[in-house]
């Protein structure tokens, strides 16, 4: 037995000849557990047991999910922290720039074509998913600026965001949405990586894994951005 | 998803068949010096860098114990030679009030993270999560190798925050504003803070890196017949450790964000009402809370302790029943008790900031949410002693240390409940009562359970066992140690000693205690000494140690007693074995034990 270590005689000074012989008696081993667990099968060992045969989430996408929770629990804190500090005094309240509808319509909009660039490369269309992802990226960054432009717009009108004088309901706006632009733009390079990985002549890339991470991380920074928009709309109302 | 497939197509699968395997050896792919010890993304290799950097930032945390301790214990003394190696910080032979805030500082943030983080279960979760879930590697051994390579830029930083000019951070270990936000507030709060700041951030980076590693590989990559049930207890208390951190580090960040832009940019999320008398100036900041920056804080800070204490508890639970030749009691009950833990460990955080002026209805619920947890860790305490319980013990250096750490637990736990009251906090907090609880309970134990790990699993590590007789001098010496430096120290807090002063002995009060200081400084230094004493048994065994002959010295039954002594990167020469029962069959059935790979015989009794 493999584990035992009672067949394996570990003085042996050969360590490859030990192997072969770990090996060997492994697959004997191996050969007689095969027959008894046929004999023994019952559901009941079947339903505790995982097999490879199960679906199986890929091991990436699952760690991706797991990146989006802690990125989750970022903001969680933040929003938290926002509405902590708004009950207490010294608490300036504004409207939010008109622009960030505008912003709204650009991510969701996004989110489409990210949605039917992943569709594309499904199906492989290469053209149509290259063009796709481009325009992804592109709406991406056009996501940012209008955000950026947003708070051009408050600072004009007088609500300073850092700095002396700055209120701490105006700062936590910058620092929410702005951490929100980083992920953002942090979603561009991903696509920025799949474009140029879509033109390598290197290799060509069947797998539609990468693609399906990425899209799941633009959706989420989508949904990310409602969430926001809505909560920061209605708490400092 | 195969296991395989993660690997960078170098561990492949063995066909399986009955030909000659021989000639296969465990390293299937060239490993030159810089890729097997220094960028290695082989789990094995990580977990030792990880445990080194450990090692060597609790050597230096450690020594910052025994400077300050020499301050507590003689504030009249004066000893030249600290001048020659600290220079301005202790002129005249004393460490000045600056430095001795600085070394109490990085005591507690080096001990915290680097050592009792990221140098226990970076060091376990690596070594074990894929050797005892029967995984080639990590889900992402790449993420895996920049998880310590954030780590080591982390320890980098804080390393040359004690050699800048104005010292080391110097506020407390928690950086509350407005110490931490305020450049001018001290010495430390200038380049040291920044520095502090830039150190911590890359650490977080490092733990969701590895956290997300950990959690997925345990979720997905275990081998066939692993059933989350059949897992040694070891892999789900890193695994509730890894969520801990994965949910709770993000919370911590947020905080530091807020208090960089605070510290850099101007604003008033912490900052209120302030006038600094060094520079006779009154601040602009109106409006901010430095409470909300506990909030956020300790929001990590507390399930920290768990990520601190889970990884050993996990070890401890392997240990005993591995040495007392017995089932762990109540296997399930074990696990339940880990994920009550975890939950509550994030609905407490309150119970530090009693004193802030916290609503006391709001603080009875935190009293009561506290208290909660006394059942699931007696729950442990419980199965832990009722293991050992007419058991076969084998008092192996790593069962001592295991045994000890149940005795420091339960030592430490029971205070626990004083603190967890309000009522009673209120009158300790900050004294050394609270001192002598977290060092028993989350300190000293947890290094207990890391030095139970070191010991039991060195023989997998490095081939060769570490020095008996230098373990058993290690363990009565710190475990008696141990007790001397903390066990008064509840006395003091009692008698209202409050923590972090520079000299005690002005105050009238506390003079009664001059003695005691005395005695407890002087068993710093030996128990320090005592240690060095384990680092010189750890790295001359790596080279001279007695050779490891069988696969299974411990007679265990989990899966990586089932790899080459030397296992490769790949862990297992051919297909991974498979499993057909949990991890504890110790003396069942008149058998010593039975390994998880062999399948339940047709006549096997039931556990």
């Amino acid at each position: 037995m493999f584990g035992s270590g009672k067949e394996v005689d570990t003085q042996s000074s050969a360590r490859s000849n030990l192997r072969f012989r770990t090996r060997k008696t492994y697959n004997l081993q191996r050969t007689k557990y095969n027959v008894q667990l046929r004999k023994n099968l019952n559901v009941m060992i079947m339903s505790t047991v995982t097999s490879p045969e199960r679906k199986r989430i890929h091991p990436h996408k699952f760690t991706m999910w797991l990146a989006l929770g802690s990125i989750i629990m970022m903001f969680a804190a933040l929003t938290s922290a926002y509405i902590v500090k708004k009950e207490q005094s010294n608490w300036l309240l504004f409207p939010l720039p008109k622009i960030f509808w505008y912003s709204t319509l650009v991510i969701l909009f996004s989110s489409l074509t990210m949605f039917l660039s992943a569709k594309a490369f499904k199906a492989r269309d290469m053209v149509k998913y290259r063009t796709l992802i481009t325009l992804t990226a592109v709406l991406g960054i056009l996501f940012g600026a209008l955000q950026w432009t947003g708070f051009t717009d408050l600072q004009l009108h007088g609500v300073k965001i850092f700095g002396v004088g700055s209120n701490a309901s105006a700062s936590f706006l910058g620092i929410i949405v702005g951490l929100h632009v980083v992920h953002v733009l942090g979603g561009v390079i991903a696509l920025l990586v799949l474009f140029f990985r879509a033109f390598s002549n290197k290799q060509k890339i069947y797998s539609p894994v990468p693609v399906e991470i990425v899209s799941t991380y633009w959706h989420f920074v989508d949904i990310l951005w409602i969430y926001l928009f809505i909560f920061l709309s209605f708490v400092n109302r | 998803m195969s296991n395989d497939a993660v690997l960078h197509g170098d561990a492949v699968v063995l066909p399986h068949s009955g030909v000659h395997h021989g000639e296969h050896h465990e390293h299937h792919h060239h490993e030159t010096f810089i890729t097997k010890y220094v960028f290695s993304q082989d789990h094995k290799m990580i977990a030792k860098q990880f445990l080194i950097t450990g090692m060597v930032w609790a050597v230096i945390g450690g020594l910052m114990s025994v400077l300050f301790r020499l301050q507590l214990g003689y504030p009249d003394a004066t000893f030249p030679w600290l001048e020659d190696i600290l220079g301005k910080w202790a002129k005249g032979g004393r460490i000045s009030a600056e430095a001795y805030y600085a070394l109490v500082t990085t005591h507690g943030t080096v001990l915290v993270f680097f050592v009792l983080t990221a140098g226990l279960s970076g060091t376990f979760a690596n070594f074990l999560i894929p050797l005892q879930v029967g995984a080639r590697d990590m889900a992402s051994p790449m993420m895996n190798m920049l998880s310590y390579w954030f780590f080591l830029a982390a320890s980098v930083v804080m390393l040359s925050s004690i050699f800048v000019e104005t010292g080391p951070f110097s506020g407390g270990w928690t950086a509350y504003p407005p110490l931490s936000a305020l450049g001018d507030a001290s010495p430390g709060s200038k380049t040291g803070m920044d520095l502090w700041l830039t150190s911590m951030a890359l650490f977080v980076v490092s733990q969701l890196l590895a956290g997300i590693n950990y959690i997925s590989t345990v979720l997905n990559l275990r081998t066939k017949g692993m059933s989350m049930t059949r897992l040694p207890l070891t892999i789900w208390a890193l695994f509730f450790t890894a969520v801990l951190g994965l949910l709770s580090f993000p919370v911590l960040f947020s905080g530091f964000i807020l208090l960089i832009f605070d510290r850099n940019f101007g604003t008033s999320f912490y900052l209120s009402d302030i006038f600094i008398a060094s520079t006779n100036k009154a601040l602009p900041n109106e409006g901010g809370s430095a409470i909300l920056y506990q909030h956020l804080f300790w929001f990590l800070g507390h399930p920290e302790v768990y990520i601190i204490l889970l990884p050993a508890m996990g070890m401890v639970s392997e240990i005993l029943s591995t040495n007392a030749r017995k089932p762990i009691f109540g296997y399930m009950a074990m696990i339940g008790s880990l994920f009550a833990i975890a939950i509550l460990a994030f609905l407490v955080w309150a119970h530090h900031m009693f004193v802030t002026g916290l609503n006391p209805f709001l603080g009875s619920i935190f009293v009561l949410l506290t208290l909660l947890i006394a059942v699931p860790s007696a729950i442990k305490v419980f199965n832990w002693l009722t293991t050992l319980w007419r058991g076969n013990i084998r008092f192996t250096p790593g069962m001592l240390f295991a045994i000890g750490f149940v005795s420091l637990f339960i030592s430490g736990g029971l205070t626990g409940i004083w603190l967890g009251n309000s009522a009673l906090d209120i009158h300790l907090h900050d004294t050394y009562f609270v001192i002598a609880h977290f060092h028993i309970v989350m300190g000293v134990a947890s290094m207990f359970g890391m030095f139970a790990g070191i010991y039991h699993w060195y023989p997998k590590m490095y081939g060769r066992y570490m020095n008996n007789t230098l373990g058993y001098i290690h363990f009565w010496l710190t475990m008696i140690g141990a007790y001397l430096i903390f066990w008064p120290m509840h006395y003091e807090g009692l008698a209202g000693m409050p923590r972090r002063y520079y000299d005690y002995s002005v105050w009238e009060s506390f003079k009664q205690f001059a003695e005691l200081n005395k005695f407890i400084s002087t068993v710093v230094i030996i128990v320090f000494a005592v240690q060095l004493l384990f680092l010189f048994n750890f790295f001359y065994s790596i080279f001279k140690g007695r050779k490891v002959t069988t696969l299974n010295p411990w007679g265990s039954t989990t899966l990586e007693w089932t790899t080459p002594i030397h296992p490769g990167h790949g862990n297992w020469v051919g297909e991974i074995p498979e499993v057909h029962r949990w991890a504890y069959d110790y003396g069942k059935d008149g058998q010593e034990f039975i390994p998880q790979t062999q399948p339940v015989g047709e006549h096997e009794s039931h556990h």
